[in-house]
């Protein structure tokens, strides 16, 4: 009965940082109900999980963007231009993939740098900067497909950015090894630095929840990482998208979390003018995250090019609401200097989830739109609902 | 009917639990220039306020009586029904729109919602004809000076048929021609019936055309002094203005001599090319180690804006003139390099520009020097804990934890806060800008006790304070402050409050 108390009392206080995950859980067992449990087959969850990748990159930086008060429009069309720009290396010019990868984030995190120098040094609001820069790059995809229209990409290593899955080493009665020993690595990981996180608060007298809530946390976050692996392993395994979308959260989860860099990105956000009077570089930050949003968004380019074989005309068109909409559902504030990492990549599996579990059922394009529009609205509700009851 | 044209009766004001306005009584007789006086904070634009019904009826105790009836204000636009209006020193005016349009913005001359252009043109004709304003109406105000924007604003107030002008320190941004072009219209205003009453910090006016003066400090109306009586004069005023003698709220320091100069300024003028003009002029000032040197004056001296210009924030002000430390000429040109040559600025608006009120204490205090606890620009979070709960326990900051938003915070434990932040950075000189505003009485003795402790590590301040009793109380020397120029320098020894107040009233 006090386990239970506890309980209620860490989801009603902790309700912002767990909503999202409440709402993901919940989402996919609906889905999972309606469809038979098809949408929990190996099958789907695989490919849920690689088209979510592409937006997941895009989110985790457009959030940062967010956090420190702007905003990001161009980031769709860039990452179709620069995946174009990465078909032509490959196909026509002929350079090999461990070139032209490092190339085209290169060239992401300079027309980021564009991006950034136009908001910080010259002052020109990110909304009209960046609206420039989506009509740009958008011109830029047709130009650069004019001659050939669609650029098909027949390069095998390229392709397996978005289609291949890691090398399974042995297959054990059907499961693949290699993604069994990464899902076991994850759960020691997990379980080791939440330990010795929860020894540190203790230490220092910090809060933290009674030991029972603390196992039951460690054995049902294990369980669910447990569980994905078994999944994905008992289809193809993890495929490199995912390697690299991990990646992603791993690196800019650390940024934001434990780096020098990353405290200054939030005091940035949520004072600007403290920031200044402490010291930080504004102008310079913003610079930064404009240009982790460029390569983040060639990163995004390389993955789609990648999925579809090819660099379409098209390529990019809506990513970038896509993106914000899951920023916005993984609970970043439009106010400013509050967001996280995690929170941005679980928007968009929220968002991946409801796309793929309406195609599952077969859900018409229009009803998917107002379906997808009222779950941003009410995450957004959620969020100002539950801001003012803490405040 | 009676002789006055406002009885304000027994007025009582709170904000949570301190008495803004305690028992005030406040009449002004039909078509006088009626002064309110006062220090900083002493409560006289609250008793305006509540008298134009910003502070609605019901939120305070007393009566209002204007034109011999009660008024029930309940918003601002309910006060300006019965003709009274009231300017602030921040203008309301739109700087983008021509100046007929500013002067019936609210009160458009139209026909059943569609403006009448030619009328609104031809009336603002007429009304700034009243104000002496010879320009075209359709001149946009932002090409307007601010003395003419002034006279624009009670062409505002005339095209409501006022009653009672209020004006909350009209002349403070002004030049003396402007001033002096205000104080005659004043007069002419009065001469058509108007009744006025004004708020202003410079006694030369209201010795020069006050009918009346009613002096109000803390909270309370002290007297009012006649012009016909021949009681308004500038030592009369400020008699009444100080009245208190220093309680010792002020914690014992032990004087000892002071070393090196830490910090000095010579020729300092610094340009702020959004407002135009000069916030700061020809300015000499030095602080030497272990020295509490205060700089007085009123609001909108120039003593923040000083503050400002030597901590490096080069973007906002065009920089003329000498700054050195440790005797060494620097040039900052940012924040940042001020902070590692060992200066340190503490903001008098701890939420507006002070401190992160979303983040915890402990990200709050080591925000200005993360490089102290990280290595590889890696956080040491331990590190980081151990520094924020050594100033949590060293300056007593009241929280449940280390944890705890720094928005949900009591102002003394904020500024408690603001100060850590800034120690640990390791400054030589400590800038505090209103170090205790907003904050009751025993934060202020620990804030004090606090500043005695650094001087006798060494450390210097520089503290601009708008209380008089805290700069007397806790200066070595006192530098005072008017129209963005050092008005004079006293010891800590000659230093009292008539002093002070003549030379920032001057």
């Amino acid at each position: 009965m006090k386990l239970l108390n506890e309980a209620k009392h860490l989801i009603k206080d902790n309700i912002r940082d767990y909503g999202m995950y409440i709402a993901l859980i919940v989402i996919m067992v609906t889905f999972s109900i309606l469809t038979d449990g098809l949408f929990m087959s190996a099958r789907n969850i695989s490919n849920l999980l690689d088209s979510a990748g592409y937006i997941a990159v895009l989110a985790v930086g457009v959030m940062l963007v967010i956090v420190i008060r702007h905003i990001d429009l161009s980031i769709g069309f860039l990452a179709g231009f620069l995946g174009a720009i990465a078909a032509i290396l490959l196909m026509q010019v002929g350079l090999p993939v461990y070139i032209v990868i490092p190339i085209i984030l290169i060239l992401g995190l300079f027309a980021g740098s564009i991006t950034g120098f136009l908001v910080a040094k010259i002052g020109i609001p990110a909304f009209v900067a960046t609206l420039a820069g989506w009509l740009i790059y958008r011109g830029a995809i047709l130009l650069a497909t004019e001659k050939t229209g669609t650029i098909i990409v027949n390069n095998d290593a390229f392709n397996a950015i978005g289609n291949g899955y890691i090398p399974a080493l042995m297959v054990i009665n059907g499961a693949h090894l290699l993604t069994l020993i990464v899902g076991a690595m994850a759960i020691i990981f997990y379980i080791y630095s939440t330990i010795s996180n929860r020894r540190n608060k203790v230490k220092y007298n910090f809060e933290v929840v009674s030991k029972e809530i603390f196992i039951l946390q460690l054995f049902f976050v294990s369980a669910i990482i447990g569980y994905i692996s078994w999944i994905l392993a008992s289809y193809n395994g993890l495929s490199w998208t995912v390697i690299i979308m991990l990646f992603v959260v791993m690196v800019y989860h650390f940024i934001t979390t434990k780096t020098v860099v990353g405290r200054h990105i939030y005091a940035v956000g949520s004072n600007p003018e403290a920031a200044h009077l402490s010291g930080i570089n504004v102008s310079k930050i913003t610079f930064l995250v404009f240009g982790s949003m460029g390569m983040l968004s060639a990163l995004s380019g390389i993955l789609f090019t990648s999925r579809l074989q090819s660099a379409t005309t098209t390529a990019g068109t809506l990513f970038e609401l896509d993106a914000i909409a899951a920023a916005f559902v993984g609970g970043v504030s439009a106010a400013g200097g509050v967001g996280k990492v995690t929170g941005a990549v679980i928007g968009a599996l929220v968002m991946a989830t409801l796309t793929n579990g309406m195609n599952l059922m077969g859900v018409g394009i229009a009803p998917q739109y107002i379906i997808r529009g009222g779950v941003l609205a009410l995450a957004v509700i959620f969020d100002v609902f539950t801001r003012k009851q803490r405040a | 009917m009676s002789e006055y044209i406002l009885e304000m009766k027994q007025i009582t004001k709170e904000f949570t639990g301190v008495k803004a306005l305690s028992n005030v009584n406040f009449k002004v007789k039909k078509g006088e220039i009626h002064f309110l006086v006062g220090e900083n904070g002493a409560g006289k634009s609250t008793l305006m306020k509540i008298l134009s019904g910003v502070y609605p009826y019901g939120s305070y105790e007393g009566d209002i009586v204007f034109n011999g009836k009660v008024q029930q204000f309940n918003k601002i636009s309910d006060s300006v029904d019965t003709g009274i209006v009231i300017i602030y020193q921040e203008l309301a005016l739109f700087p983008d729109l021509p100046v007929y349009e500013n002067i019936f913005i609210g009160n458009e001359v139209n026909h059943s919602g569609v403006l009448d252009f030619n009328k609104t043109i031809v009336e603002s004709k007429k009304l700034l004809n009243k104000v002496n304003l010879k320009i075209n109406p359709e001149t946009l105000i932002k090409d307007l000076g601010v003395g003419k924007q002034q006279l624009v604003e009670i062409a505002k107030a005339l095209s409501k048929d006022v009653k009672l002008l209020i004006l909350d320190e009209p002349t403070a941004a002004l030049n003396e021609d402007d001033s002096e072009n205000l104080l005659q219209l004043l007069r002419e205003l009065k001469k058509q019936g108007i009744t006025c009453i004004m708020i202003s910090h410079k006694l030369k006016e209201v010795t020069s055309i006050a009918d009346k003066a009613t002096v109000i400090r803390d909270g309370e109306a002290i007297c009012t002094l006649d012009a016909s009586k021949g009681e308004i004069n500038e030592a009369a005023i400020i008699k009444n203005m100080v009245g208190r003698e220093i309680d010792d709220i002020y914690p014992k320091r032990e004087r000892k001599s002071f070393g090196d100069k830490i910090i000095e300024l010579t020729n300092w003028t610094a340009y702020d090319p959004q407002l135009g003009r000069n916030v700061s002029k020809d300015i000499d000032l030095h602080v030497r180690k272990g020295e509490i040197v205060g700089i007085a004056g009123l609001m909108g001296s120039g003593r923040t804006e000083l503050a400002l210009s030597i901590f490096g924030n080069s973007k906002s002000y065009k920089i003329q003139g000498d700054l050195f430390v440790d005797g060494r000429p620097v040039n900052f040109k940012h924040t940042s390099q001020a902070i590692k040559a060992g200066i340190a600025y503490v903001t008098e608006d701890r939420k507006g520009d002070g401190l992160f009120l979303l983040q915890d204490i402990k990200n709050n205090i080591t925000a200005s020097n993360l490089m102290g606890i990280s290595s590889n620009g890696m956080i040491n979070e331990n590190e980081e804990i151990k520094v924020a709960d050594h100033y949590k326990n060293s300056l007593g900051i009241k929280a449940s934890s280390l944890q705890q938003l720094v928005g949900n915070l009591s102002g003394g434990n904020q500024q408690k806060v603001s100060l850590g932040k800034w120690l640990f950075v390791g400054p030589k000189l400590l800038i505090l800008d209103e170090p205790t505003r907003g904050i009751d009485v025993g934060a202020k003795f620990e804030i004090y006790s606090v500043m005695n402790e650094l001087i006798e590590q060494g450390m210097s301040i520089m503290m601009i304070s708008s209380e008089l009793g805290e700069v007397l109380g806790m200066s070595d020397r006192i530098y005072v402050m008017a129209e963005g120029k050092i008005k004079g320098e006293l010891s800590s020894e000659e230093a009292d409050q008539e002093k002070i107040m003549q030379l920032a009233t001057q």
